[in-house]
C-alpha cells in the first residue's frame, strides 16, 4: 500500500520491542465478541491510475459550469481565479500545516491571518473581523447567537431579503437554542416594513444587502431604529464582490457583519468548502466566536503573530466558551487573501465594474423579450426575473439546450407563491457571445 | 485591618472597615500564568456566598471568582482594567477585585485562616 | 578560449561567531513585510478592461469611501506568499506528532481528484440532472461511512468536526422532543477527559453539562455513567478512544447504563481512525457519532480548515437527519432539500446545518483516500497508526512518565511532566526545544484531566526509520533535562524564524489588524 511506510519486517520487530507477539495484542481493550473477525464489506485497495479513472466517471458525470454559459448564483458565484492562488494554496507548508497552535514555526499561516483579517474589516467598513468562519451561512448563525449574548435578549428579526438557506440555519440554530426567530416573508423587491418590527425585546435584526433577490438595501435607517431600541444590526452579504463598488455595512451602521466570500479565491465546489467572513465594532470582540490572530513581539523584540483572546474558546472556556467553532477555513481564507492581495482596491473595484456592467446588459437584454420582466430597481450582479411560466421548468429546458440560466426560486422557497421567478447571476466570466446564447435560448423555449 | 481568610476555590478576603475586599491568592494567580483580562462585577450588585462574582483570564486559563460571602457590590478595582498584571505582581493587595458589604458576617467564620489555607495548599500537592 | 579563471572550492576561513547581516535576513530565512507595507494603493496584479460606459443601477449606495487595500503585482504576490509559507510547518516537512489531530500523510492525488470540473468547477443550485456524478461522490461516501461504522445513516454537511457534533446532538435532542420529554430530559454527560466542543456544543443548544470524573486508569467507569444517569439524562458525550489515547474498555457497559436510563450515546469519533476495520461503533451501541474526514480521511488540514464532519446515525436517530441529503433512485440521484421535502420520505429532518450541502470539496477527497486504501488498507492504516504510537511508549518509557502506566495505547500516547517535576523545564519548555530538532511538538496540556500532558500521536505515515530518529531525539532531549541543561529548553526555540512569541502582550493590548503608522499615531492621540 503506497501510503504506508512500515514492512512486514519492521511490524514484527516493533511488535517484539514492545514486547507482544501480535498486533491485535495492542487491541486488547476491545470487546474480544466486538472486534472484527473480517475485513468491512468493501473494495479492496487500488493504485493511483484506477482510483483517478474511477472518480474520473464521476467527475464527468456532471456538467462542469466553465463548459457552458453559467449564470447561477443566489449565493455561491463563479468568478475568474488567478492561477497564482490555486499554486500558492497547494505548496505543503500551507497545505498540510495544522491550526498555528505554536506560532514560531506557523509564523506563515499567522502572518496571513493577520492580512485576511485586515482585509475583511477594510471590505466591510468594520473594526474588527475574525480569522474567518466555515461559511456565511453558519456565521450567521452564529452572529445571531453573539447578539443575543450582547444584548442579553434572545429574538432575531430575519428580513425577507435573506438568503432562505441561511434563514433555515439561524431558525434551526435558534429553535435548539431556544431562542425566538422570526423570518418576515420572501421580499422579492425590498419593500417590506422591517422597521416596525422593531421594539426593545429584539436582540437583532438580520438584513442581506444585495440581498437574495439582488436588491440592493440601504441599512442606515434600520441601524439608527435598532440603536434606539437597544437592538443590533447584523448585515450579511453573499457576494462578497459587490463591497468593491457598493456602500459598505460598516458605513450604514451595522454592528456585525457576516458574510460568504467565496467570490473571492474559491472555487465553486459544489457548495463547500467555502470562508465565512465576519466582522464587527471594537466594543464587542470579547463576544466574537471564532479564532482571532494578534500581533506581537518574540524575545528578542521582532514583530510576529499569534493567536490570542482564546479564552473566549472551547478549549479553554468549554462549556462556557462564545462558540463551539474549533476549525475555520484556514486553506479557503489563505485563497481569498491571495486573490484579494492580487486584486488591491484597484483591481476589486475593477472586476466589481465589469461585473455590474454584465449585469446591466443583461437586465437590459432579457427586459427586451416578450413577456419577460425583471422586479429588481437596484441590483449588483444578480437580478430576479418574472418569466412567462414554471421557472423550474424553463431552466430545465435550457440546461437541456447547454445553458444554465440561474435558480428558480422555488428550488428554495417551494411555497412562496414565486415559481415563476428565477434568480439570473452574471459575473465577469460571462462574455457577449455567453448573454446572446441566453437570450435566444430563452426565445426559443418561451416559442415552444 | 482584619486577619485574611481563604476558600478553597483560592479567592481570599480581608475585613476593611464594614466592607471586605477580595480577590484571587498568590496561589491562584500563579497557577493562571499572566493574567490579560478581568471582567468584574457592576457595582450594587448582591451576591449570595458562592456566586460566580468575577472572571479573571490568562492567556491560556480562564477562571471564575466566586463569591466567599454574601453581600452587596461596594466598590470595584476599575484599575485592574488597564492593568491586569497587577493581580500578578500583588495579589492581596493592588491586585484586589472588590469590596463587598457583608450581609451576614457569620459566613466569615466558615472560611479558611492562613494557616488553614497553607495546609490545605500542602494537602492538594 | 578555454576559462584560465579558477575559483575557491574549498570553505575558507570563518569565525564561529553570529554573522549579523545587513538585511537581517538569514539565506533561505527571509524576514517579510505585511501587503500592507509594500503593495500599492494604485497597483493590481489582475488585468481586466474598463467596461464600456454605463448608466449603473446601485440605487444610490456606490461606495463613497477608498476601501484602502493595496495590490500586489503577480511576481510580489508570488513571492510574498512563497516566503510566508516557509515560515511553516507541514507533515510534508517532518514528523508531526499532534495527539488528537492526526496529522497523516495527505496524498496529492486527492488534491488532483479534487480538482476536475465535476468536482470543483459545479455550482450547489445548478439542476439536479447536471451534477449526478457530484450526488454519486455524496452517495458513494456515505455508503463507505456507513459500512465502517456499522450505522444506519449519514448527514454529511456538517462543516466540520465540531458542527458534526452538534448535528449530532440536534438530531439528539429532536428525538427527546420527539417522545415528548423536552422539558425533563436536558443533563448531557461529559467526560472530564472530553475535547474542549464537546461540553461547548452541548451547552449551545441548552443542554445543562454534567461532568464524569475519570477514573485511576484513564477511562470512564460505568457504575459512576450509571449512578449519574437517570430520566433528566439526554445523553453521554464519550470520546472513544478517549483522549488519554485508550480505548475505552467498558464501552458496552456504558452504552447499557445510558440506554437503560434513555438517553443516547454521543461518541465524538476524532479518534475513529484508531479502530478503522478493526471495530464498528454502530456494534457498541453508539447512537450518533462525527467523524473528521480532515484527520482519520486525510483531508488537508490546511492550517486550521477547512474540515468536514459528517455525522452517522443509529436507526433510532436516522429520521432526524437534517436536510440535504441523497437519494438513489431508479432514475438516478435526487437531492432532498428541504424538510417538506423530507416528510414526503417520511423523515422529520431537524432543519438545516449550512448553506447548500456540505464541505464537497472534503468529500471528493475522502473517497478517493477510500478507494485507494481499500478496505484493506484501511484496516491495516490503524493497525499502523496503533503500532507506531505503542513503539514510540515502549521506546521513551524508561525517561518519561506514563500516567497511566506502561500499558498498550491506542493511536496516541500520553505522557505526563511528573518526570520533568523540579527540573526546571516544563512541558511547554520541552515542546520548544523539539522545534530546534526539527519536530512538530506534541499536543501539550491537553487533555486537561493529566497535569502538563504531551499526547503524541505519530500516525501511520512515519517509517520505522523516521520514528527511530524520532525517538533518539527525545531520549537525547530528556537527558539532556534530567544533565540540568534547562537553558536548552527554556530559551528556545533558538532557530526558529522567530524566538519565543510573547502572548501575554498580545492578549493584553490585541493589536487585530494593521493601521498604517500615521493613522496608528493619529488614534494614539
Amino acid at each position: 500500500m503506497r501510503y504506508l511506510p512500515l514492512t512486514s519486517e519492521d511490524r514484527s520487530g516493533m511488535l517484539a520491542k514492545i514486547g507482544v507477539d501480535q498486533i491485535d495484542a495492542l487491541f486488547a481493550d476491545i470487546p474480544s465478541n466486538k472486534l472484527l473477525k473480517h475485513l468491512p464489506k468493501l473494495p479492496l485497495h487500488k493504485g493511483e491510475l484506477e482510483v483517478e479513472r474511477l472518480m474520473g466517471r464521476m467527475s464527468a458525470r456532471s456538467v462542469a459550469a466553465s463548459s457552458v454559459p453559467f449564470f447561477v448564483g443566489a449565493g455561491a458565484y463563479k468568478h475568474h481565479i488567478p492561477a497564482t492562488v490555486d499554486h500558492l494554496i497547494q505548496r505543503s507548508e500551507f497545505l498540510t500545516s495544522y491550526t498555528p497552535y505554536q506560532p514560531e514555526i506557523a509564523q506563515g499561516t499567522l502572518q496571513y491571518l493577520f492580512e485576511f483579517q485586515t482585509q475583511v474589516a477594510a471590505l466591510t467598513g468594520m473594526d474588527v473581523a475574525n480569522a474567518s468562519m466555515y461559511d456565511g451561512s453558519t456565521g450567521c448563525g452564529e452572529a445571531v447567537l453573539m447578539a443575543h449574548r450582547i444584548t442579553k435578549r434572545n429574538k432575531a428579526i430575519l428580513s425577507g431579503g435573506l438568503h432562505p438557506h441561511y434563514a433555515d440555519v439561524v431558525q434551526t440554530l435558534s429553535d435548539m437554542a431556544q431562542a425566538e426567530c422570526v423570518t418576515l416573508p420572501p421580499d422579492v423587491v425590498a419593500s417590506e416594513d422591517i422597521l416596525s418590527q422593531i421594539d426593545n425585546t429584539v436582540s437583532c435584526v438580520v438584513v442581506q444587502t444585495p440581498d437574495f433577490f439582488g436588491n440592493l438595501r440601504d441599512l442606515r435607517a434600520i441601524a439608527d431604529k435598532c440603536h434606539a431600541n437597544g437592538a443590533l444590526l447584523i448585515a450579511v452579504f453573499t457576494e462578497v464582490m459587490s463591497l468593491g463598488l457598493i456602500t459598505p455595512p460598516g458605513e450604514m451602521g451595522a454592528d456585525i457583519v457576516v458574510g460568504e466570500g467565496q467570490s473571492i479565491g474559491n472555487a465553486l465546489n459544489f457548495g463547500g468548502p467555502y470562508v465565512g467572513l465576519f466582522a464587527t465594532k471594537s466594543q464587542y470582540v470579547r463576544q466574537m466566536p471564532g479564532r482571532l490572530c494578534g500581533e506581537t513581539v518574540d524575545a528578542d523584540g521582532t514583530r510576529g503573530f499569534v493567536l490570542t483572546l482564546s479564552t473566549r474558546e472551547q478549549h479553554i472556556r468549554r462549556d462556557k466558551a462564545t462558540s463551539n467553532i474549533c476549525t475555520n477555513s484556514g486553506l479557503c481564507t489563505l485563497a481569498f487573501t491571495i486573490h484579494m492581495s492580487l486584486l488591491g482596491q484597484a483591481g476589486l473595484k475593477r472586476v466589481a465594474e465589469i461585473n455590474h456592467a454584465n449585469a446591466v446588459k443583461l437586465v437590459d437584454q432579457l427586459s427586451a423579450i416578450k413577456g419577460v420582466s425583471v422586479l429588481n430597481q437596484s441590483f449588483f450582479n444578480e437580478f430576479a426575473v418574472r418569466l412567462p411560466g414554471d421557472a423550474a421548468h424553463i431552466v430545465e429546458q435550457l440546461a437541456s439546450r447547454h445553458v444554465m440560466a440561474g435558480v428558480p426560486v422555488s428550488r428554495l422557497l417551494p411555497h412562496a407563491g414565486l415559481d415563476d421567478v428565477v434568480l439570473v447571476a452574471n459575473t465577469e466570466v460571462n462574455s457577449d457571445e455567453d448573454r446572446q446564447a441566453f437570450v435566444d435560448a430563452l426565445k426559443e423555449v418561451l416559442s415552444c | 485591618m482584619g486577619d485574611t481568610k481563604y476558600t478553597k476555590d483560592h479567592e481570599y478576603i480581608r475585613m476593611d472597615g464594614d466592607v471586605a475586599i477580595v480577590g484571587i491568592s498568590d496561589y491562584a494567580q500563579s497557577q493562571l500564568g499572566d493574567v490579560v483580562f478581568v471582567e468584574l462585577p457592576k457595582l450594587g450588585k448582591t451576591l449570595a456566598k458562592g456566586d460566580e462574582a468575577a472572571v479573571v483570564e490568562s492567556v491560556k486559563a480562564a477562571s471564575e471568582v466566586y463569591a466567599p460571602v454574601s453581600g452587596e457590590v461596594a466598590e470595584i478595582n476599575s484599575a485592574l482594567e488597564a492593568q491586569p498584571g497587577a493581580i500578578n505582581e500583588d495579589p492581596e493587595g493592588s491586585g484586589w477585585f472588590m469590596k463587598v458589604k457583608l450581609s451576614d458576617p457569620s459566613e466569615l467564620a466558615g472560611l479558611m485562616s492562613e494557616a488553614d489555607y497553607k495546609a490545605y495548599l500542602a494537602s492538594i500537592h | 578560449m578555454l576559462n584560465r579563471q579558477g575559483r575557491p572550492t574549498t570553505p575558507g576561513v570563518a569565525a564561529q561567531s553570529e554573522h549579523p547581516t545587513f538585511t537581517g535576513n538569514k539565506a533561505l530565512s527571509q524576514i517579510e513585510p505585511l501587503i500592507f507595507e509594500t503593495g500599492r494603493l494604485e497597483t493590481t496584479g489582475v488585468d481586466y478592461e474598463a467596461p464600456r460606459p454605463f448608466t449603473s443601477r446601485l440605487g444610490g449606495l456606490e461606495r463613497q469611501s477608498e476601501i484602502g487595500l493595496p495590490g500586489l503585482s503577480e511576481p510580489e504576490a508570488m513571492r510574498h506568499y512563497v516566503r510566508l509559507s516557509q515560515k511553516n510547518y507541514g507533515i510534508d516537512t517532518g514528523l508531526f506528532p499532534l495527539g488528537s489531530c492526526t496529522m497523516k500523510h495527505n496524498p496529492r492525488l486527492n488534491e488532483k481528484i479534487a480538482r476536475m470540473p465535476g468536482f470543483s468547477d459545479v455550482h450547489p443550485l445548478q439542476p439536479v440532472s447536471t451534477i449526478q456524478g457530484a450526488l454519486e461522490v455524496m452517495h458513494t461516501l456515505s455508503h463507505w461511512l456507513m459500512e465502517l461504522t456499522g450505522m444506519d445513516a449519514v448527514a454529511l454537511s456538517p462543516k466540520a468536526g465540531a458542527h458534526g457534533e452538534l448535528c449530532g446532538m440536534m438530531a439528539i435532542k429532536a428525538a427527546i422532543a420527539a417522545k415528548g420529554e423536552s422539558a425533563t430530559r436536558n443533563v448531557v454527560l461529559v467526560p472530564d477527559s472530553a475535547h474542549g466542543t464537546n461540553p461547548a456544543t452541548a451547552a449551545l443548544i441548552h443542554f445543562i453539562v454534567k461532568p464524569v470524573p475519570v477514573r485511576e486508569d484513564g477511562t470512564v467507569d460505568p457504575a459512576v455513567v450509571a449512578s449519574l444517569a437517570g430520566p433528566d439524562t439526554a445523553a453521554i458525550m464519550l470520546t472513544n478512544p478517549n483522549t488519554c489515547g485508550l480505548f475505552e474498555k467498558d464501552v458496552v457497559a456504558i452504552a447499557d447504563a445510558i440506554h437503560a436510563a434513555g438517553g443516547y450515546f454521543y461518541a465524538d469519533g476524532a479518534n475513529f481512525n484508531a479502530i478503522v476495520g478493526k471495530a464498528r461503533p454502530g456494534d457498541l451501541g453508539v447512537d450518533a457519532m462525527h467523524i473528521n474526514l480532515h484527520k482519520t480521511f486525510s483531508t488537508p488540514h490546511g492550517g486550521g480548515g477547512p474540515g468536514a464532519g459528517p455525522v452517522v446515525l443509529s436507526e433510532l436517530l436516522a429520521p432526524f437527519a437534517p436536510v440535504p441529503f441523497v437519494r438513489h433512485t431508479e432514475v438516478g440521484f435526487e437531492l432532498v432539500e428541504s424538510e417538506a421535502d423530507a416528510a414526503n420520505h417520511g423523515a422529520h429532518a431537524f432543519g438545516r446545518m449550512t448553506a447548500f450541502h456540505g464541505q464537497m470539496g472534503m468529500y471528493v477527497r475522502a473517497l478517493s483516500y477510500m478507494l485507494s486504501h481499500g478496505a484493506d488498507g484501511l484496516r491495516q492504516a490503524s493497525e499502523d497508526a496503533v503500532l507506531n504510537a505503542n513503539y514510540v511508549r515502549a521506546c521513551l518509557a524508561d525517561l518519561m512518565s506514563l500516567p497511566f502506566g506502561n500499558r498498550p495505547c491506542m493511536h496516541e500516547v500520553l505522557f505526563d511532566d511528573a518526570w520533568l517535576k523540579d527540573t526546571g523545564v516544563t512541558t511547554l519548555d520541552f515542546a520548544k526545544a523539539m522545534i530546534d530538532e526539527g519536530y512538530h511538538p506534541m499536543t501539550v496540556y491537553f487533555p486537561l484531566v493529566v497535569h502538563g500532558a504531551m499526547l503524541i500521536e505519530p500516525t501511520e505515515s512515519e517509517s520505522r526509520a523516521s520514528l527511530d530518529l524520532f525517538i533518539a531525539t527525545l531520549r537525547d532531549l530528556a537527558m539532556s533535562v534530567k544533565r540540568g541543561e534547562t537553558e536548552r529548553f527554556t530559551g528556545a526555540p533558538y532557530h526558529a524564524p522567530v524566538r519565543r512569541m510573547d502572548e501575554t502582550r498580545a492578549a493584553r493590548n490585541p493589536i487585530l489588524k494593521y493601521t498604517p503608522p500615521q493613522a496608528a499615531l493619529e488614534a494614539a492621540e
